[in-house]
Formats: structure tokens, C-alpha cells, sequence
């Protein structure tokens, strides 16, 4: 997370005009901007290039201890009062699959929401916004020193932007 | 939410044309509406009422007689959890098939499904008498040392159905989260406050769609095979026995049909007074009604199979408990739920092979309706109809349900309305962001062409 707030915020209505202003802005060495988008979109996230998120790691690290936490409960529950119930062994795995597979969907999909919010939490990125960027426009704000952003506002606004704003 | 383009989905609204539109089904409620509040909090009042006279007397007061002690509170579960289903169907399979129609009507189906789980999981607890003592269904350290018992199908049904009523429920706050945040925008007063604290701070940044996108699609890789193992589940609490009727190894995808096939009902039953309330007509159109119809069909004609299959099996199996419950079940004394259940379910959604019915909303409303009577009538022959006739002749009973149950069963819906009126009120029922996301974001390119 970027610690800086001021810089340059820019508007675009064209999805391949804001998908240019990101490739530029990085061909320029500018790294730390963050874009808003109303929607996911692949060209933005393609230009933007973040890798695969983090977050399915989290899923799979729940659904496994889900699922051990499903049979290591039944199983030691059974065994900690052994009573013969319809004939079946004390410790029987089979029935124990049913409540060992609902623990596997709980647990993944509780640490895909922890995994969602941790990561969420840790990339956020502070700086100007508009209510407009949730509804039909994209935003660009790029993070920079004062002495960098008329620079960058004419980089913006070459890129096809509809609205550039020098936020301190 | 990966993007899925489909341009001739609905006719091309602009990003800003879906929030303005969508948002003003938020905008003050309508005299009607506090009509339609006030009549379902009346019934809801009788049912809780029939409830609190029923914990004041006991369950003698329901209609049990030997050896039918199961009634219409587990048929009415059984139907609840059911209704939920085609909302994980929709909002997760059709996901990750990459089904464009699903987006305008997914949040209605996945609502429904949350508040139709809130509404099953009360019947188990109405239907053991003492509801205080409802978390001994749930294994917890005790004074006695024991532990339930993980080997009971009635246990895996705790497991399956809480699982499911969790994951749907973080489901449906997960797809409302960037809908929120555009509605925050064109809020004001207490219901600004509302969506600044329930859209979590959401901006749309590139590194929130970077996860949030990834979340999405594992929470609906989960929800997919969540949503098969919980019908089936439930149809185990039956088939695990060995009374002629219930033990079936076709019963779990027989339910599971069963459960998307009325769920599907529920969700034309509600969207189609909602779609004109909320003047949505132009997101929800006939064609998505049409797909419904097929999934309608599809289902019903599983339904149908299996009904028939299961009257083959007792023919063909030879074992003369299995015909005799079967005979009874078509001619006995509750012939007239059997029949009511084969013609609403098995014959009447025939008329779906017909395009114009199915492109009649009208028409598919009235089916609906009839698929919903039908699929409670299911749940009641299968349980109610063969314990009447289990095992020994001496031993067979005759089952009427009581004032208090048909109160209590009423309140139901009363509870399920009620839920579904204040959500469609205060939340957005059609998807802002996954309708936008099927529109393609306009292009400079095409723009000045």
C-alpha cells in the first residue's frame, strides 16, 4: 500500500482509451496508479498485469483442513464414546464422508472470504475517487510527487481522457 | 466474475441507464407494497401464534397418529430446502457455464434461496417439539460426555443443510458488495448510511476486481457440488431406512431434480409480479422466462422419469411390500395427493414442449403455481403416504394434519415473503454490475467509427 495520497486523477468513458493510458503510463516506469473500474474487465486487467490472485490458495488450504478437520471430528468423537450404533464399527469412514465433504465447502469457502478480505485489505489503495467509477466511468489516479504531475495529467489527457484533476 | 460478452442479451441499455434504472427499485415503497407487508406479517402472526400454542400443549397438538410421526413439518422442510436450490443452480452453475441470461435474474433466485434455507431450517426444530433443546443437534463438549451421532443421516442433514445455508448466504453478500458501492452513489438519507456500511468500502480498484473475481468463482466452484450433496442428503434421511417407498438408491437424484424443478417454480413465481413492480421489464425479458420454462422442463420430465421408474422398481423388484405401498399410494386413502402431485408435476408442465407457452408469462406464472402445489404434494405422499403403510397391517395409520400444522405451514411463506418483500425493498434484485458485465464497456474506437 502506497503511502503517498496526492496525484493525478483522470476519467475515461472509452474502455480501449484507459487500457492505453495504463500501457503508456507504464512504459513511462510509472508503477504506482490504481485504476477503478464499474465492472471487471479483461483488457484493463490485462494492461494492468497483476498476476493470478493470491485468494485460491486460501480456498484450497481450507477445503483440505476442512476435510481433515471433517474426519478427525467424527473419528474422534466415535471413539472418545464407543457405542455400537446399528451394527456398523465404532469408527465407520463411510457415513463419515458426508459431514467430512460439508466441512471440506465450509472451511473453503470461509478462508476464500478471509483470503478475499486479507488480500483486499493488504493491496488497498488509497488516493482520489469518484462516485462515477462504479457506475459508467473508469478511473485512473496515479500516485506521484508535484513535481511529476503535469507530466503525467499531459500523459492522461493525450491517452484520451474525458476529465484530468491534480489531487494534493 | 470473469466477462462474459453476449451483446443481443437485452436491448443495450447504457452503464448508467442499468443504475439509474435499477437503482429506483430502492426509491420509497408503494402503498401496495405496505399492503402486500402488512397481509404476509398477519399470517405470519397466526403461524407463530399455532407455534407458541403448540410449545404451550405439546406436540399432541399437531396431527400425529402411529406410526405416521412425520408430518407436513418434514414434508415442508423437505419442500423449503428444495425451493432453495435453483438459486445455487442459477447463481453457481450457470456461472461457471458461462450462462449470459443468468444475470438479471440470479440475485431474485439467490435471495430466495437464502431466505427459502432460513425458512426449512425452522421446520426440524418445530417438528422435535422442545425447540430450546434444538442445539443438541450440534456436537458440542457436554456434562453426559456423549457425542451425536455422525453415522445418522438426520446428523448429515444438520451438517448439509447449515454448510448450505452459510455458503449461499456468503454467496449472495459477495455479488451484492460492488452493487452496493454503485448505489451508495445515488443514495441519500439512512439508506446512504446503509450501503456506505454494507458496500465494505468498495471502489472498484484494480486489486479489489483482482480478488474479488478469483473469490467469485471458487465461492461458485463450491457452491456446485454444494448444492447437488444437500438435496441428496436430505433424500437419505429417507432412503437410509427400510420402509417400502423410501429406500430407493434413485432417491438422491430424484430429489435433487425434485429441488431444482421447484425451486425454478418459486423463482417465475417471484419474478414475475416483481419484474413489473419494479418496471424491470426491459433486463428481465421473455427470454429469460423462456430459459426458466426449459430448465421447467427439463426437470419435470426427470420428475416424471423417476416417478414412473419408482413404479417400475416396485413391479419389477417383485417384493410384495414395495407393490403394495406403491398400490396404495395410487389408490389408497391418500390417492388424491398422489394424483395431485402426478398431475401437477408429471403432466401439466407438458405444455412447456409448446413455444408460446413458454413465451407466455401468464401462462408460466398459473405453471408455477401448479408446480409448487405439486412439489409440496411430492414431499407429503413420499413420507406421509408410506409410513401410513409401513410394515405390518396392524400397525398402518391414517394421518390428518391439524389447524395448528396448516398454520404453522402457512406462517411459512408468511416468513419467507416477508423476508423476500423487505430484501427486494432495500437491496438491488437484479445484478447491477453482472448485467453491465455482458454489455461490452464502449470503445473509442467504435464510437468515432
Amino acid at each position: 500500500m502506497s503511502t503517498m495520497t496526492g496525484g493525478v486523477l483522470a476519467s475515461y468513458r472509452f474502455v480501449d482509451a484507459a487500457s492505453g493510458a495504463i500501457r503508456t503510463l507504464k512504459a513511462e516506469g510509472i508503477r504506482d496508479f490504481t485504476v477503478y473500474t464499474p465492472v471487471p474487465n479483461v483488457e484493463i486487467a490485462q494492461a494492468v498485469g497483476h498476476r493470478v490472485s493470491p485468494v485460491r490458495l486460501w480456498t484450497l488450504l481450507g477445503g483440505l483442513l476442512g476435510c481433515a478437520s471433517g474426519f478427525a471430528l467424527t473419528l474422534w468423537m466415535s471413539f472418545d464414546w464407543p457405542l455400537v450404533v446399528g451394527g456398523k464399527p465404532i469408527g465407520s469412514v463411510i457415513p463419515y464422508v458426508v459431514i467430512a465433504f460439508e466441512l471440506t465447502i465450509l472451511f473453503g469457502a470461509g478462508a476464500t472470504i478471509l483470503g478475499l478480505i486479507f488480500h483486499s485489505w493488504r493491496n488497498r489503495q488509497m488516493g482520489a475517487y469518484e462516485g462515477r467509477f462504479t457506475d459508467d466511468h473508469i478511473g485512473i489516479f496515479v500516485r506521484c510527487p508535484t513535481e511529476r504531475r503535469a507530466e503525467v495529467e499531459a500523459l492522461l489527457r493525450a491517452a484520451g481522457a474525458e476529465e484530468v484533476r491534480v489531487e494534493s | 466474475m470473469a466477462t462474459i460478452a453476449r451483446e443481443d442479451q437485452i436491448t443495450r441499455p447504457t452503464y448508467q441507464e442499468i443504475t439509474r434504472d435499477i437503482t429506483a427499485t430502492l426509491g420509497r415503497p408503494s402503498r401496495g407494497y405496505y399492503v402486500l407487508l402488512g397481509f404476509v406479517l398477519v399470517v405470519l402472526a397466526i403461524g407463530a401464534a399455532a407455534l407458541l400454542y403448540q410449545i404451550r400443549f405439546g406436540l399432541g397438538v399437531a396431527g400425529y397418529t402411529p406410526p405416521v410421526m412425520w408430518g407436513v413439518y418434514i414434508t415442508t422442510f423437505v419442500f423449503w430446502v428444495g425451493i432453495a436450490h435453483s438459486g445455487t443452480l442459477i447463481s453457481a452453475i450457470l456461472y461457471l457455464f458461462r450462462s449470459a441470461w443468468r444475470t438479471s435474474v440470479y440475485r431474485t433466485a439467490e435471495a430466495m434461496t437464502v431466505f427459502a434455507v432460513m425458512t426449512a431450517g425452522l421446520f426440524p426444530v418445530i417438528h422435535v417439539g422442545r425447540l430450546w433443546y434444538a442445539y443438541w443437534l450440534f456436537p458440542y463438549p457436554n456434562q453426559r460426555q456423549l457425542w451425536v451421532n455422525f453415522k445418522s443421516p438426520l446428523l448429515w442433514d444438520v451438517f448439509a443443510v447449515s454448510t448450505y445455508f452459510t455458503v449461499s448466504t456468503l454467496f449472495l453478500i459477495v455479488g451484492l458488495v460492488p452493487d452496493l458501492a454503485a448505489v451508495r452513489e445515488k443514495a441519500t438519507g439512512w439508506r446512504r448510511k446503509l450501503y456506505e456500511i454494507t458496500s465494505l468500502g468498495w471502489r472498484g480498484t484494480d486489486q479489489q476486481w483482482r480478488h474479488y473475481t478469483r473469490a467469485y468463482l471458487y465461492l461458485a466452484a463450491l457452491a456446485a457440488p454444494l448444492v447437488l450433496s444437500v438435496h441428496s442428503v436430505v433424500s437419505w434421511d429417507f432412503a437410509m431406512s427400510i420402509v417400502p417407498g423410501w429406500h430407493a438408491t434413485i432417491f438422491a437424484p430424484y430429489f435433487v431434480a425434485g429441488a431444482i424443478y421447484s425451486g425454478v417454480a418459486m423463482v417465475v413465481t417471484l419474478l414475475v409480479p416483481l419484474r413489473k413492480v419494479f418496471r424491470v421489464q426491459r433486463y428481465i425479458t421473455v427470454e429469460h422466462f423462456e430459459n426458466l420454462a426449459k430448465l421447467l422442463l427439463l426437470t419435470g420430465l426427470i420428475v416424471g422419469y423417476a416417478y414412473a421408474v419408482e413404479y417400475f422398481m416396485a413391479w419389477y423388484s417383485g417384493s410384495p411390500y414395495e407393490r403394495a405401498a406403491f398400490w396404495n399410494r395410487a389408490f389408497g386413502d391418500y390417492w388424491w395427493a398422489t394424483w395431485t402431485m402426478i398431475l401437477c408435476n408429471g403432466v401439466l408442465p407438458l405444455i412447456l414442449f409448446f413455444r408460446k407457452v413458454r413465451q407466455s408469462i401468464p401462462a408460466l406464472f398459473v405453471l408455477s403455481l401448479f408446480v409448487n402445489l405439486g412439489m409440496w404434494f411430492e414431499r407429503f405422499v413420499i413420507i406421509v403416504v408410506s409410513l401410513s403403510f409401513e410394515y405390518e397391517p396392524y400397525a398402518m395409520g391414517h394421518y390428518t394434519p391439524s389447524w395448528v400444522e396448516w398454520a404453522i405451514l402457512a406462517g411459512s411463506f408468511a416468513w419467507f415473503f416477508m423476508w423476500f418483500l423487505l430484501f427486494a425493498k432495500n437491496f438491488p434484485t437484479v445484478s447491477i454490475t453482472e448485467v453491465k458485465e455482458i454489455i461490452p464497456m464502449p470503445r473509442k474506437q467504435r464510437a468515432h467509427s
